[in-house]
């Protein structure tokens, strides 16, 4: 188990990268604390398997320093990392049995027999495969298969860090909570520092302590799904996590006030003077509805019924935005007004957020 | 959609029947013919029964020439499949210099047969060829027509420059079809070189590798043209192989009769392991499972 740190850290899969667009991941520097787990979210693309595989030695990067525990491992080959990665395809070696898939890795350490025999045991009553364990494994399914890579991956106790890519792409959806739930009770139990890479938000929120939010080979985020919920960082983040995402609005700033669609909007807090692109940040959970004559007007443009709640598509003098109402809502018929919660806006320049001045007694 | 019954709808595979009739079967059922008959010239034919049959089997010669030809199978299969995998194994995976092997190594395939035997068999003379004259000059005491130890290692030489680059084609298709996920796996899970090789790679390759098994046993065991031209079976008979001596029989000494049953029972061996090939080949694919 080890504190990873990422130090300059940049990869390109060109020879010789000559502008910032040709490299695949951007300078990035970044603590893995020792013992946490991670999830690694963004869309596909986005340099997040690219940073697993510098980080488990897989690819060499093109700049910058990899260190375990502080100790530089950038030239260190794979096997010297002691790190265990699962990937999202099944790779299993078609000729063992399940058993000696489960016992791979340990046999290929030197492990002691009985050991080996307990432990194999123990990670096949977690992945719910025991009464094959004597079987070839090339006659398995597919997510069968995965969950041998699973349990490769989990069967060495003494590993470095735990890698997780998408490995939960092939895998039912029953399955695919019951796996979860394993994966946060051995990071529980053994206390491994685990990344988890995937680009379904709600995987990353039910497993991580801590979610990264990666954007164009850049960390844009790091942080509780609570914060990334109410502070997002960037308009990605915003975009990104939450169903549906944040509404991004063209706005005005100035002190207080922000002005929107022509209409003036109360932000609770005070700004300076700000400069490019401004926009507006709300949550649908944010934006409230009401008849009476305070806020934006606002035309309804369709309802979604998600279940729990509603979800009413709006048009704002020509924006789109997105507002949840409560199941036994009414939602308004066809026009309508539009008002923010102080609390759920945030102020965004170029896509970045902006830290308000001070917070205003409004 | 309902389909009618038209029973003369068999014609149409007529032409096809025909043209294998004359390719195929008219010509075995002649070579069938003459092995249960004999004659003393004047094309008067008169039954001989399976006499040819048991005259063939009682004889050393045919019991030789296929001990040799399973022994030269044998050894070629020991070198060229092995040394196949070792090639590929160290080939370029990809870009420009693995096309520049690639063109390479389909060059000696490219070759005809008699061209081929042709060149090693001025390559291995003493006088003229570089690679005896060479060795000679080296003190080596090598000559191909009359020491019997060197004329087998420069037939098996020679198929072995022949007809490696197929076992290495092959063997490297089935390697680049591997995806790389498999060796990072492999990586990950500390594996050493060895054991990426009899995990991942053999298994991987397990069906091209036995057709390539399949290709070179049949093509070396039919062997005809190469051994002709540089030994001719020779010195002595050590190099008579069942193909040379089935000519020898039937063109050289006219014995229609003998030489008919000769091929009639070196076909059935032939197709009895392609049998024994294919049935192992299916069974490993279906070897799924429990």
């Amino acid at each position: 188990m080890a504190k990873i740190t990422l130090s300059n850290l940049a990869h390109s899969y060109l020879p010789n990268p000559a502008s910032e667009d040709d490299y695949a991941l951007k300078e990035l520097n970044h603590d893995w604390v020792d013992g946490e787990a991670y999830a690694l979210l963004g869309s596909s693309g986005c340099g997040k398997s690219t940073l697993l595989n510098i980080i488990s030695g897989l690819l060499m990067p093109s700049r910058g320093r990899i260190l375990f525990n502080d100790e530089d491992v950038t030239d260190a080959p794979t096997a010297q990392r002691n790190i265990a990665q699962v990937f999202q395809f099944p790779v299993v070696y078609d000729t063992m049995t399940v058993r000696d898939n489960l016992a791979f890795p340990l046999r290929n350490r030197g492990a002691d027999p009985s050991y080996v025999a307990q432990r194999v045991q123990q990670i096949a009553k977690m992945i719910g495969m025991e009464d094959v364990l004597n079987r070839k494994a090339r006659g398995l399914t597919a997510d069968a298969k995965q969950k041998i890579s699973l349990g490769r991956g989990m069967v060495r106790e003494d590993v470095n860090a735990l890698l997780f890519d998408e490995p939960l792409t092939v895998i039912d959806p029953h399955m695919k909570w019951e796996l979860r739930t394993q994966l946060k009770a051995l990071h529980h139990e053994f206390g491994h520092t685990m990344i988890y890479v995937t680009h379904d938000q709600t995987e990353a929120l039910t497993f991580a302590d801590k979610v990264v939010v990666m954007y164009d080979g850049r960390v844009v985020q790091m942080g509780t799904p609570q914060e990334l919920f109410e502070r997002p960082e960037h308009t990605f983040v915003g975009y990104f996590i939450g169903s549906p995402g944040m509404n991004v609005l063209g706005a005005t700033v100035s002190g207080a006030t922000a002005k929107v669609a022509g209409q003036e909007v109360a932000l609770g807090r005070v700004y300076g003077d700000l400069s490019g692109k401004i926009e507006l940040g709300v949550r649908p959970e944010f934006v409230q509805l009401g008849t009476s004559d305070t806020g934006i007007p606002a035309r309804v443009r369709r309802v979604e019924d998600v279940g729990r709640h509603k979800i009413v598509r709006l048009d704002m003098s020509g924006q789109n935005i997105d507002a949840i109402i409560g199941e036994g809502e009414t939602p308004p018929s066809d026009s309508t007004f539009v008002s923010f919660a102080p609390a759920g806006i945030n102020i965004y320049a170029d896509d970045w957020r902006v830290q308000p001045m001070q917070e205003s007694a409004a | 959609m309902n389909k009618t019954v038209n029973q003369r709808a068999w014609f149409l595979i007529l032409p096809v029947l025909v043209l294998v009739g004359f390719s195929a079967v008219v010509p075995l059922m002649t070579v069938v013919n003459y092995s249960v008959q004999d004659t003393f010239g004047n094309n008067v034919f008169f039954p001989a029964g399976l006499e040819w049959f048991q005259i063939n089997l009682q004889s050393d010669r045919m019991w030789d020439s296929l001990q040799r030809q399973l022994i030269f199978s044998f050894v070629i299969l020991i070198i060229q499949i092995p040394l196949g995998i070792l090639i590929a194994l160290n080939m370029p995976k990809g870009g420009f210099w693995a096309s520049i092997c690639l063109v390479l190594m389909s060059l000696p395939l490219l070759i005809p047969w008699n061209v081929v035997g042709t060149i090693w068999q001025i390559f291995g003379r003493a006088d003229i060829g570089l690679l005896g004259y060479a060795l000679s000059q080296m003190g080596i005491d090598y000559n191909y027509t009359q020491d019997w130890v060197d004329a087998w290692i420069t037939l098996v030489v020679m198929d072995v420059w022949h007809w490696t680059s197929l076992v290495a084609l092959l063997a490297y298709a089935g390697l680049q079809s591997i995806p790389d996920a498999y060796y990072q796996a492999a990586k990950i899970d500390q594996a050493s070189r060895w054991k990426v090789f009899r995990y991942i790679e053999l298994p991987k390759m397990q069906g091209v590798l036995m057709i390539a098994i399949l290709l070179r046993f049949m093509d070396s065991f039919m062997i005809y043209t190469e051994p002709f031209v540089v030994t001719g079976g020779g010195p002595g008979s050590s190099t008579n192989f069942l193909s040379i001596d089935l000519v020898n029989m039937a063109l050289g000494q006219m014995d229609l009769g003998p030489a008919a049953s000769y091929s009639i029972m070196y076909y059935l061996v032939i197709l009895l392991i392609s049998y024994v090939f294919y049935t192992i080949m299916v069974n490993l694919d279906k070897r799924d499972g429990v």
